[in-house]
């Protein structure tokens, strides 16, 4: 079948032992590829901890991957995470995902434990395993350095610290952000991962991928949100700061206000003017949503300006970007790590400086004293042991993102429903929410978001595995995208039967979570959404949530899933 | 008929119901179809609809039930409409039955590609055709579409199956006689598509709108608001499609990315013109255009609308003329242009013109009018604009007709 290579790399770091693997055609035709491969794979080792030898890591790729589809540079990391106890993907781009498929592998499934640090180097087929002691403390920078121009998955001080927020960072600055896993690759004493692949990647009709190709760049190009003169691609996602501001759904010093008056000192537009911006990219995308200054510094993303920025009451935006560069450096989440500093600075009534933020940051990763060990076990944790779990803005102990749910109620039911905890991209709702996109709905209603959140989830779930970008939905649908699939592989899907696969995604990620004793009470969120307002102006009224609404509203989504 | 849900009043019933009825209505009101026509149908965990729904087709229940979408709607369109569609099928299959209708105006190529075609009522067809697209023509029976976020989509794109469906037909129609390509049973279907065209042409009579530049804010919105509705309201445009701006104190006051030109009271995004702010992000897909006729000229308003004439005109125009470039319609530069950025993309083609002419027509796209203080002459020049190029349609089509055929054409000469 095109689309795949056809088989997979399975790799035991307690033997060193090395095997290749066929990918079964019931996974493609089941479940596509990049997160749908990782959960199905994941699926009868999921109750194991995070940290057993057993416990899988799983890079996958999907069929776009490497082929003209636009955004066909990303692919899936999958594992059970430290964080949250649930199944967890994460979507990252960079050029990884092309390198692997163009060294023959549509996917890496990694167990066991090695006895030292090791990093795995991968080219073409020919795969070893070379010892890294010598990398032990390295940053993700200095790490994927001693690499040359192989594509680089590696992590920092974090990982090889197991903090519960410990990320993957590949090329430098592409992040497997969320959920840990980088913990459980430390946890394998696997520092890094080296790709470098040469062979063409199979297409079953050239033609008709180009016809989808040109289709999808018709629309996207038609795409305020995307190519327009404030979209993605010129600003980055910290295009969304103005915006978010406006609407007044700005989390504030740990969500306790939901404006911060100096927001726009650290918007997409001073990002750009203060450092000069060039646009960069995952491979095969055309957006180039990625914001790079004339030094080199990786700009932040919108969640993590905010974070950095509202959340924990600061304005510097040099101060901001510093925090971003030591998370990617040290590699930890910043959202994690933004969001559990807030919650510590609400705990203690206490405000971080810039400075103490970056002292802090420096530490958790290397859980250096008994604060920072603390911290580094998430907000939920730490909380908890302050005899405050409510203070911790997190679900299934997720710390939530940049967008407050008291001002986008779609927001607040998909945040409560993600198999993954406080995520904003299980179902993106701020798309039709705030961007109306692919048209507007009331944000402050549930009226009809109960179904629109279940059919974003399944189609989140085809987005992830076919492995595409969720950008790119501002502007094309799953109808361009199922001709891509099809030009490539030679299927006969459209939207519908891709969305079954989603369905079927959604569904066993749920059941592995039930595996793991997660029930419908953790699909809740914190309790100050429900008792305290948001920051309210004469135009814009943001109350606190209507708790018999959110539950009549999730009472709908279950009925509607059939659980 | 009042609207019902399967299961009583339930918390919020009464949201899906004003949303059910709010788009038959807006149906209705912009001649798209009768209210008699119209199955409406949205689904939360309930299915909500404009009539009971035993009186629901089981086959449109059928679809439901097998698509992951939240809401269907299926209607027969309204004259002129339904006449052109069926016109259209006609002369498409020729010999063998076609499975689709490919319009060339820019919007429906962009957002639509093609429009199915099926020959059965029957939940299997329809749930196979709107798998694949937005919409489908069901032979003898309408039009069927669909929204997975909202009513808003289906009504989107029944209502621009019926916009593309009557640009193309005029357009075949252009091609046909001035190709000398005519017969007697195509003069019939013209002759019919004319005779019924009346609810479909923009009342010409202009509109007075506010008078003079916008000094405030709230003046800025209220022009907005009003030319919004009277652009509407004049058929210049499906209310979803075209934007309108006003310029006042180095800020685009411009309508948001999909949003209906009659109620723009809380859908005007501000837009700093020197960029700084990027809350913009939700306005108009064609802002950029809108910025760069306000940097290069003085124009304070600008409005954009797509009247079908104006469109069939231009892509005639363009197809008979010899260098596009030079074209123009009553005075109107012709210029190319993709929705949203591009080298060849509105952003790029239609300032210049604006600069030199005060208007453009974007072909297969829509009209660009402007004014360095208010509306009324954006909107007259729009109106005065449509009327010249539906006359000039019907005078083409006349001095194309065989003389063996004008009695098939009564309505030609009226
Ligand atoms: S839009 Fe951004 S995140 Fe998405 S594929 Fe392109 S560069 Fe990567």
């Amino acid at each position: 079948m095109t689309g795949y290579t056809g088989k997979g790399l399975r790799v035991d770091l307690s033997t060193g032992k090395t095997y290749i693997i066929v990918t079964p055609v019931s996974l493609c035709a089941d479940f596509i590829g990049g997160r749908g491969f990782g959960v199905k794979m994941i699926s009868d080792r999921i109750t194991l901890s995070y940290d057993d030898a057993d416990m899988p890591l799983i890079f996958a790729t999907g069929p776009l991957v490497g082929t003209a589809a636009p955004t066909s540079g990303r692919m899936s990391v999958i594992s059970r995470s430290p964080l949250t106890d649930t199944v967890f993907d994460c979507s990252v781009g960079g050029r990884f995902g092309t390198e692997l498929k163009r060294a023959g592998y549509d996917f890496i499934e990694i167990t066991g434990k090695s006895s030292q640090w090791v990093s795995m180097i991968i080219k073409d087929s020919n795969v070893s395993l070379v010892g890294s002691d010598n990398l032990k403390g390295f940053t993700t920078s200095e790490t994927s350095a001693s690499f040359g121009n192989m594509s680089c998955a590696a992590i920092g001080p974090a990982g090889e610290n197991l903090v519960r927020y410990a990320s993957i960072v590949f090329d430098k600055h592409y992040c497997a952000g969320r959920g840990g896993l980088g913990a459980v690759m430390g946890s394998k004493k696997l520092k890094a991962v080296a790709v470098k692949g040469s062979s063409a990647i199979s297409v079953m009709d050239t033609a008709a991928l180009d016809a989808a190709r040109k289709e999808i760049m018709r629309l996207l190009r038609a795409s305020q949100a995307v190519f327009g003169e404030f979209g993605l691609s010129e600003f980055g996602t910290a295009a969304l700061v103005d915006l978010i501001h406006s609407r007044r759904m700005e989390p504030t010093q740990n969500f306790r206000k939901t404006i911060f008056d100096n927001a726009s000192e650290y918007s997409g537009y001073r990002m750009k003017e203060r450092y000069k911006t060039r646009k960069e990219g995952c491979s095969g995308c055309p957006v180039l949503c990625k914001k790079i200054s004339s030094n080199g510094e990786v700009m932040p993303e919108f969640e993590t300006v905010s974070h950095f920025g509202a959340l924990n009451n600061c304005s510097d935006l040099e101060a901001i970007v510093k925090s971003n560069t030591i998370c990617n450096e040290m590699g930890i989440d910043s959202i994690t790590a933004a969001s559990t500093i807030a919650c510590y600075s609400e705990i203690e009534g206490i405000s971080v400086t810039a400075e103490q933020m970056h002292d802090l940051l420096r530490r958790i990763s290397i859980r250096s004293c008994k604060l920072a060990d603390a911290l580094a076990e998430g907000s939920y944790r730490y909380a908890e042991s302050k005899g405050a779990p409510e203070m911790s803005m997190s679900v299934k102990k997720l710390e939530l993102p940049a967008y407050d749910p008291r001002g986008a109620y779609g927001m607040a039911l998909a945040y409560a429903t993600s198999n993954r905890g406080g995520c904003h991209l299980r179902a993106y709702p701020v798309s039709h929410e705030i961007l109306r996109r692919p048209v507007a709905t009331d944000r402050f209603s549930f009226e009809g978001k109960a179904r629109i959140i279940r059919i974003s989830e399944d189609l989140n779930a085809v987005v992830d595995s076919l492995t595409a970008c969720k950008f790119v939905f501002f502007g094309a649908s799953l109808e361009e995208f199922a001709k891509a699939f099809n030009s490539v592989t030679g299927s006969d899907h459209n939207s519908q039967s891709l969305l079954k696969a989603g369905e079927r995604i959604w569904n066993l990620e749920r059941r592995l979570n039930e595996m793991n004793g997660f029930t419908k009470s953790d699909d809740d969120l914190p309790a100050r959404f429900f008792i305290e307002d948001g920051s309210s102006s004469e135009m814009i009224k943001i109350s606190a949530i209507n708790r018999e609404d959110f539950l009549n509203a999730r009472n709908n989504y279950y009925r509607i899933r059939g659980w | 008929m009042p609207a019902t849900t399967t299961t009583g009043y339930e918390a919020g019933k009464d949201k899906m119901i004003s949303h059910i009825e709010k788009y038959t209505a807006k149906l209705v009101n912009q001649g798209l179809s009768m209210p008699n026509e119209v199955t409406m149908m949205l689904l939360d965990a309930d299915i909500s609809a404009n009539r009971p729904l035993d009186d629901c087709s089981p086959e449109l229940l059928g679809v439901f039930d097998r698509m992951n979408i939240n809401s269907l709607l299926f209607a027969r369109p309204a004259e002129p409409y339904w006449t052109i569609i069926n016109f259209l099928l006609e002369h498409n299959d020729k010999g063998a039955r076609s499975n689709k209708i490919v319009p060339q105006d820019c919007e429906t190529r962009t957002f639509f590609h093609d429009i199915p075609v099926i020959e059965h009522f029957s939940s299997d067809e329809i749930y196979e055709a709107l798998s694949a697209r937005k919409s489908v023509i069901i032979r003898n029976r309408g039009i069927a579409s669909w929204g997975h976020v909202s009513l808003e989509q289906a009504f989107v794109s029944f209502s621009s199956t019926c916009f593309s469906t009557y640009v193309k037909f005029f357009d075949d129609m252009l091609q046909i006689f001035s190709q000398d390509n005519a017969d007697e049973q195509t003069a019939k279907q013209l002759n019919l598509a004319l005779g019924l065209l009346k609810p479909s042409i923009p009342d010409f009579t202009t509109s007075t709108l506010h008078k003079g530049s916008a000094k405030t804010e709230i003046e800025a919105l209220m022009m907005i608001t009003e030319a919004g509705k009277a652009v509407v309201r004049h058929r210049l445009v499906d209310s979803f499609f075209g934007n309108i701006s006003v310029f006042l104190n180095e800020k685009i006051y411009i309508s948001q990315t999909g949003s209906s030109l009659e109620e723009l009271e809380t859908c005007i995004d501000e837009v700093p013109i020197d960029g700084s702010s990027s809350a913009g992000i939700t306005a108009s897909s064609e802002l950029s255009a809108h910025k760069n006729i306000y940097l290069t000229t003085k124009n304070k308003a600008i409005l954009h609308g797509h009247p079908k004439f104006s469109v069939i005109m231009s892509m005639h125009a363009a197809r008979t003329a010899s260098n596009e470039g030079k074209c123009n319609i009553f005075g109107m530069p012709l210029v190319s242009g993709d929705i949203g950025t591009g080298s060849r993309g509105i952003v790029n083609t239609v300032p210049p013109a604006i600069k030199n002419a005060g208007c453009a027509l974007v072909c297969g796209h829509g009209v660009f009018t402007a004014s360095n203080d208010d509306f009324n002459a954006p909107l007259t020049r729009m109106l005065k604009t449509e009327e010249y190029c539906l006359k000039e349609c019907i005078n083409i089509l006349r001095a194309c007709c065989p003389s063996s055929l004008t009695k098939f054409l009564p309505n030609l000469y009226n």
